[in-house]
């Protein structure tokens, strides 16, 4: 099958930078899969899950923070505010993100938009804490 | 002149200085080593986020739809300026730079009439403004509790600003941070944050590329979700570029400060060998003259 270049970047570090087959997007409006010659796109992506099928087949999974996905027929840019390995996840770091955005809902100075925005992240997060468990 | 003890006594107080700043040296060198990695694995993101960022400021255009964060509200009444320095001294002039580099800053822009705002990250930039400017101080960020600076210290400065921004407390935004040119050189520089500077060079490179993107949602909801962020991303680099610079000018001011004081014991090892002989001699001759007058 053919392979194009994944890479993952977070603020901090170049977390990954290799030829994969298939990556797997948790893009805003609903997960996405990319593979080679996939149209130029670009997507925001909310918290949750990336899997990663590299070109050897082996898959390795990523939670991220939210970001944004740089898609190119011959590449894949995924910039995420935070990424972590999803074995290396730590539970209490989820539930304490959840905990500062309940925090920020009870602000309220906050416009309309800004709330609806924190709430979408909320429910996200919730979600993404869901998935977790279960693994 | 002073005694041969006092001398003994001044040489060994140096010597006991050298080794500190011999050994704050050597602390620095490691500290820079690390610094420098940190800023060497952010810029792969900041890169991909300008490169980002200039081809969808294209396909949007600066028509209404662009977000405010980077057009600006069309005001240049109020500035906010953030002063980047350290929380730490005894590295040269690096703070001072800074500050001096904002100070004139701060005075050009009231000369002009202008309303000035002025943000404090590091304590040693905070102490050296609030001599002069202490009413136009509205906030200071403290981090010298944290060993090694992450995403989410710039991501809280980033929020506070946008979250003023949004109050229409200021109108432009400028971040005052050292660049990091080299270990021995660190240009103090400013950066306009709000309205956005949107990298144009890179922008023109790219234009047919930028032609055929989709965007998921539309290119427009997308910017106002990058915006803020390239801000925190903006704040990120800024503050690692100070950490690297404030450990290369310490590291320069301590090597100074161990050659000086090595400087220092040679000349005066040399008036305490030189003393110890006269005194030797003088002796000699007491001797002597008294051998002769018997």
């Amino acid at each position: 099958m053919a392979d194009f270049n994944f890479e993952l970047v977070s603020p901090e570090r170049l977390l990954l930078s290799e030829r994969v087959s298939e990556v797997v997007i948790p893009a805003t409006e609903g997960e996405m899969t990319v593979m080679a010659n996939h149209a130029p796109t670009m997507t925001t992506i909310k918290p949750g899950v990336v899997t990663v099928k590299a070109a050897d087949g082996k898959v390795s999974r990523y939670v991220v923070f939210g970001g944004f996905a740089d898609i190119l027929p011959t590449g894949c840019t995924l910039l995420a505010e935070s990424a972590v390995p999803a074995e290396e996840v730590d539970r209490t770091l989820i539930e304490r993100r959840i905990e500062a955005a309940k925090v920020e809902l009870e602000d309220i100075a906050h416009s309309d938009e800004q709330r609806t925005r924190v709430e979408t992240f909320l429910s996200e997060l919730t979600q993404l804490n869901g998935i977790l468990v279960a693994f | 002149m002073p005694s041969l003890k006092d001398l003994k006594n001044r040489i060994a107080s140096v010597k006991a200085t050298q080794k500190i700043t011999k050994a704050m040296k050597m602390v620095a060198a490691a500290k820079l080593r690390r610094a420098q990695e940190a800023a060497e694995a952010a810029r792969p993101y900041s890169q991909r986020m300008s490169a980002v960022l200039s081809n969808i400021a294209q396909a949007v255009g600066s028509g209404d739809s662009a977000p405010r964060l980077m057009t600006g509200n069309g005001r240049d009444q109020t500035h906010l300026l953030v002063v980047c320095t350290a929380e730490r001294g005894l590295c040269g002039g690096f703070n001072s730079q800074i500050a001096r580099f904002a100070r004139d800053h701060v005075r050009k822009l009231l000369a002009d009439g202008k309303t000035v705002k002025i943000i404090c990250v590091g304590k040693k930039g905070f102490d050296i403004l609030r001599r002069e400017f202490a009413s136009l101080i509205i906030d200071r960020v403290d981090l010298r509790e944290v060993k090694k600076i992450g995403f989410e210290n710039a991501d809280q400065i980033g929020k506070k600003i946008i979250g003023l921004f949004e109050k229409d407390e200021f109108d432009v935004c400028t971040l005052f941070y050292s660049e990091f040119k080299s270990v021995i050189n660190q240009v103090p520089s400013a950066l306009q944050l709000i309205p956005a500077a949107v990298p144009a060079e890179a922008a023109s490179a790219e234009a047919g590329a930028a032609a055929i993107y989709e965007y998921e949602p539309d290119a427009g909801e997308i910017l106002s979700d990058l915006i803020p962020r390239n801000i925190s991303v903006q704040v990120f680099r800024a503050l690692l570029e100070n950490v690297a610079g404030e450990m290369g000018a310490k590291m320069s001011a301590m090597d100074n400060a161990t050659r000086n004081a090595g400087e220092m014991i040679n000349k005066l090892t040399l008036s305490y060998n030189r003393q110890r002989q006269a005194q030797i001699t003088k002796e000699l001759i007491e001797i002597i003259s008294g051998a002769e007058a018997l």
